[in-house]
């Protein structure tokens, strides 16, 4: 042996393993899937968003050729409400969730009657020969005004559209600093609606065994263990009679962290039917069923001194539940509610959260989950609060950020923080964007009253990830735990199965945790495959969503691969006649200290585990091993995000001329695969800021209901971005990895809004609301003008 | 997002074309490229009980000259319309506007001809048709007729061709000495025009002796800004262009949508005509 060490494979850019089969569609996306007999479903949808049923009669359905069958909620009455899993509080108001509308429906888009059919074309034409009578209900469609004395009600049995009010205080008393303060600044920001794009429609697929009772549900889901356990209780199969497999999934960003309604409609209509049955939905089905993400009106006030230095933050949520709670609607708010003071030192946190039912979609995970709204708010304000004070923005965050010497830090909201580098990520961000140059370009053209003016929008984000502590969840109310699982299988010709309880479905899960398992036991990168997404072959699992599948199940992998090893040194000592103490552990050989001529390689061992011939006395003749990792705290990826935008003050029209971001996610697995998520996740973050919303008209229809209204922006309407990272490991997992799913959603859209009103504030503009349209920023700068 | 059934009928044309829709009466359309059919059928905003392929029918693509004036086949893709060097000659702003059109894969699919007879003053050709004075030709049973572009675009969605009509070609008269430019203002690249405008500008000795500027999207047909082509004339600075524009809204109607309000398009209309008229005009 040599000493030259084999190259780490943690840290390399590795090209995806999984990319080929996924980008050819040479693979088992869950519309793809076709078994004998297949018949489709289509969901006949409520076209108002607030009505009684009067009447549904399905029969006339059953007459359009190549229908098999047609049910209407009542029909399908024994399927038990949707699953809320996060009742935030005590008292929460926790309507029923029937799959099916019963007796009222309470958003466009709700289900209503189901048709089973030969084809998908005969099942949605026959949805138009249904017949359904509507008592027309008030819509309520405003988030205050819905909490008004009178308001019409969603749910008229609850009394109220509260669903909860959800407080944190803590440290001294808001009114105390605010008294004490030189300055406060209080705004109100707007979050929209937004509606989640993954490039994979949802789609299920059941089939039904009838003589053992047994089902196996295809679901294009980032969930598939907790939906086993999910549906086990909404239709009553027994947990052990339902198997759920996740195929490959083309993208969720938080909108298949869900227990749908079709998933559980398409269970029961295979078991009432007893054949098996497949839903896709279309792209402008899902912009009404799929759940959206974000709205949300946040009334922040800061209390600081005249030189910038914050005492105290209040935060006034009042976030748009829709028209049900879903798997985790009432949590997402909450999860943001730790992330409002971000990187800053305060002596005062006052936070509510009020739950507000509307008759629209019902909201839930969208990539971000609650941070991307805690850090837009708290980095808006700190840049009205530089305006305010006069300071530099980056000036007014480094006078009040936690110092790189103070961590661990626990921050006024009770999160102790780990680690991190403000400084370095900052000073290294600065320095790619020539904020200098891009400051005194800026000073000209205002001088010059150029109609085009330039703005420089900073963002110094933090982000809490890998969920989660389960004694913390289990404190936040959420119904289960935060732990994630691994197996590691050693074959007998020394290749290598990692089966893993995270579900990807677009984030390159196979060829990461390939790279850890294959440094810990030292075997080729090419030799490992990694197994998930079936409860089946991977049956424990927490599944993958709020960037945990790293830094939790990551984890775990290590930690299984190491106990393999483990195993596999007792067997190495007895085969070499060493003790295990005299065994050095390289590269995947065990040689014995000294004589290095003496070897056994771990592909070695796996092999005498299949034979046992010669095992130690005793020893279970295997080296397989499962590992499941429950965290002691979450991670906290931070960065510093930069952006300078023109702004045409004549069309409003605005242009990002460059964008620079320093990521610190700790340690990285797969430079590549980082660099990827970061640049979709500051498209996402980018679309809410400039082009993403879901309009709705006053009676409740979603008006941007295709994609020819609801602007994805696409390669073409987005700059070239600088992407850089500084490295400090996490303390909480033994790979220092923090996760990056998220990241670049968090940070981005608040350093595009600073820096639109950074470049119109000279003309007396300090907010446009998001997303900041050409026409917004136009009656802005004419507003500010008047 | 699954169109309802409907009959399909693929002639080999333009003559059996023309029999067919005959045939069918008001219950056929006309499929060109598919980019805006295709999605009104998968909507159910369409429910023809024909539909006519004309995309394999030789004699309706290709580009040629007559004299003065340039023959493009109707179902000439974009991409070829971009590309094609007799309309980068003689009709440079249509190949300038063209290339604005959606994305690639579009462009390789949707026809000149399509689009136009799709009639939505949101789409950018139409008003480019219309500045550059074209005529479009249509074949039905009683024989063929040309119709000026003013007269083409009806309504909204609504052109002048009959039911049992066929657009075939569109003819320009070739704008050689024309400056052209075409100002698209969109929120995403992949979207259509809030506003786009459309501009040729003959230059003499300095002055602009005749302006012609199309009105994308501000109105329920593309609109020609005559008032402002009235005030143009003579302009002979980027001042008097900036005063002549004030009127390029005048008697516009456009929509309220999730994209814009009609007074924000107004305001649009003038400040992009006066971005495309010093363009076109060499003065920006």
């Amino acid at each position: 042996m040599t000493d030259q060490a084999v190259q780490s494979e943690v840290g390399r850019a590795r090209p995806r393993k999984e990319d080929a089969r996924l980008i050819t569609g040479q693979t088992n996306w869950t519309d793809n899937i076709s078994v004998n007999g297949l018949l489709h479903l289509a969901i006949l949808r409520s076209p108002m968003a607030h009505a009684r049923i009067e009447r549904v009669d399905v029969s006339p359905a059953l007459e359009r050729p190549g229908v098999v069958a047609a049910f209407s909620g009542r029909d399908l009455d024994g399927l038990g409400s949707l699953p809320c899993a996060w009742p935030v509080t005590e008292d929460i108001v926790l309507p029923d969730h029937p799959p099916i509308a019963v007796d009222e429906v309470r958003y466009a888009g709700d289900p209503v009657a189901v048709v089973v059919a030969r084809d998908r074309y005969a099942a949605a034409d026959a949805l138009e020969a249904i017949e359904v009578d509507y008592e027309p209900l008030p819509p309520v469609l405003d988030l205050e005004a819905a909490l008004a004395e009178g308001s019409p009600l969603v749910h008229s049995d609850k009394g109220t559209n509260r669903s909860y009010v959800w407080p944190l205080k803590t440290g001294e008393d808001f009114d105390s600093v605010r008294r004490r303060a030189e300055v406060t600044v209080k705004r109100r920001y707007v979050h929209q609606r937004l509606i989640p794009n993954a490039m994979e429609p949802r789609a299920v697929v059941v089939t039904p065994l009838a003589a053992s009772g047994e089902y196996t549900l295809y679901s294009a889901t980032q969930i598939p263990h907790i939906l086993r356990i999910m549906l086990a209780v909404v239709t009553g199969i027994p947990e052990h009679k339902l198997r759920v497999i996740a195929p490959d999934v083309g993208g969720g960003f938080g909108s298949k962290l869900q227990v749908y309604g079709e998933e559980a409609i398409a269970l029961a209509v295979a078991r009432r039917i007893g054949r098996p049955v497949k839903w896709t939905e279309s792209r402008s089905e899902g912009y009404l069923a799929t759940h959206h993400g974000r709205g949300m009106i946040q009334d922040v006030e800061v209390a600081a001194m005249r030189d910038g230095r914050l005492l105290g933050l209040k935060v006034d949520l009042l976030t748009d539940m829709g028209a049900y709670l879903m798997l985790v609607t009432p949590g997402i708010p909450i999860l943001g509610a730790f992330m409002y003071p971000a990187i800053y030192k305060m002596d005062s946190y006052d936070f509510t959260c009020t739950g507000v039912f509307t008759t629209r979609t019902p909201t839930d995970a969208y990539r971000g989950a609650g941070r991307p709204e805690a850090t837009y708010a708290i980095e808006r304000i700190m840049d009205e609060l530089a305006a305010e004070v006069g300071l530099d923005p980056v000036e007014l965050r480094r006078r009040n950020w936690i110092g790189h010497e103070e961590f661990p830090y626990t921050t006024i909201a009770g999160l102790t923080y780990d680690s991190g580098n403000y400084e370095a990520a900052t000073g290294k961000a600065l320095a790619l964007f020539e904020y200098d140059k891009l400051r005194a370009e800026q000073a000209d053209r205002t001088a010059r009253g150029d109609s085009v003016r330039l703005g420089i929008g900073v963002s110094t984000y933090t982000e809490m990830c890998g969920l989660a502590p389960s004694r913390v969840l289990r404190d936040l109310r959420y119904a289960a735990g935060g732990w994630e699982a691994a197996t590691i299988r050693m074959l007998p010709t020394g290749k290598v199965e990692v089966v893993t309880g995270t579900s990807p479905h677009g984030q390159g899960h196979v060829t990461s945790w390939s790279q850890i398992a294959a440094d810990v036991l030292g075997v080729p990168f090419e030799d490992v495959e990694v197994v998930h997404g079936d409860t089946k072959a991977a049956p424990q699992g927490m599944d993958t969503y709020g960037s945990r599948s790293l830094v939790v199940g990551g984890a775990a992998v290590h930690h299984a691969a190491q106990k393999v090893v483990a195993k596999a040194r007792k067997i190495a000592a007895h085969l070499l006649e060493a003790s295990e103490q005299d065994l050095d552990f390289a590269d995947g050989v065990f040689s014995v200290k000294g004589s290095p001529e003496a070897r056994k390689t771990i592909q070695e061992v796996a092999f005498e585990t299949f034979t046992s011939h010669d095992l130690p006395d005793g020893m279970e003749p295997t080296i397989n091993a499962e590992h499941l990792v429950d965290p002691d705290n979450f991670s906290y990826p931070h960065g510093t995000h930069l952006c300078a935008v023109e702004v045409d003050t004549e069309t409003g029209q605005t242009k990002i001329r460059s964008y620079v971001c320093v990521d610190d996610v700790g340690r990285v697995v797969n430079p590549m695969i980082v660099e990827g998520q970061v640049h979709g996740g500051l498209a996402q973050g980018i679309a809410q800021a400039l082009f993403e919303e879901a309009v709705y008209d006053d009676e409740g229809n979603l008006v941007t209901g295709t994609m020819a209204d609801y602007l994805v922006p696409s390669a073409a309407d987005l700059p070239e971005f600088v992407t850089e990272r500084t490295e400090t490991p996490a303390t909480s997992n033994p790979l220092g990895v923090k996760g990056v799913g998220e990241a670049g959603t968090i940070a981005s859209t608040p350093a595009v809004v600073n820096a639109i009103v950074d470049a119109l504030r000279p003309l007396g503009v300090h907010d446009v609301r998001m997303p900041c349209t050409p026409e917004r920023v136009w009656r802005a700068v004419r507003e500010a003008r008047s | 997002m699954i169109p309802p059934a409907f009959e399909y009928a693929r002639p080999a044309s333009v003559d059996e074309a023309v029999r067919t829709l005959a045939e069918a009466g008001e219950e056929a359309k006309v499929l060109a490229g598919g980019q805006s059919l295709l999605p009104l059928l998968r909507l159910r905003l369409a429910f023809p009980e024909l539909v006519v392929d004309v995309g394999r029918i030789p004699e309706l693509r290709g580009v040629r000259e007559d004299g003065d004036t340039l023959v493009i086949g109707a179902m000439t893709t974009h991409h070829d319309v971009v590309t094609d060097p007799l309309v980068r000659r003689h009709a440079g702003l249509l190949a300038a506007a063209t290339a604005t059109v959606a994305d690639p894969a579009v462009r390789h699919r949707g026809t000149l001809g399509g689009s136009l007879a799709h009639a939505d003053p949101a789409g950018d050709l139409p008003a480019v048709i219309l500045a550059l004075g074209g005529e479009l030709v249509a074949q039905g049973p009683r024989g063929r007729r040309a119709v000026a572009a003013g007269d083409f675009f009806v309504d909204y969605l609504q052109s002048a061709l009959e039911p049992d009509e066929l657009l075939v070609e569109v003819r320009l008269p070739k704008a050689d000495g024309w400056g052209f430019h075409y100002e698209k203002f969109h929120p995403v690249a992949q979207s259509w025009a809030t506003v786009g405008v459309a501009a040729l500008v003959r230059r003499d000795d300095g002055h602009i002796a005749e302006a012609r500027i199309g009105l994308t999207n501000m109105g329920a047909t593309p609109l020609r800004a005559t008032a402002a082509e009235a005030a143009l004339t003579g302009a002979g600075g980027t001042e008097s262009v900036a005063r002549a524009v004030e009127s390029a809204a005048e008697g516009t109607h456009p929509a309220q949508d999730t994209a814009a309000s009609p007074e924000y398009r107004e305001h649009l209309a003038r400040v992009l005509t006066r971005r495309a008229v010093l363009a076109a005009a060499g003065m920006g």
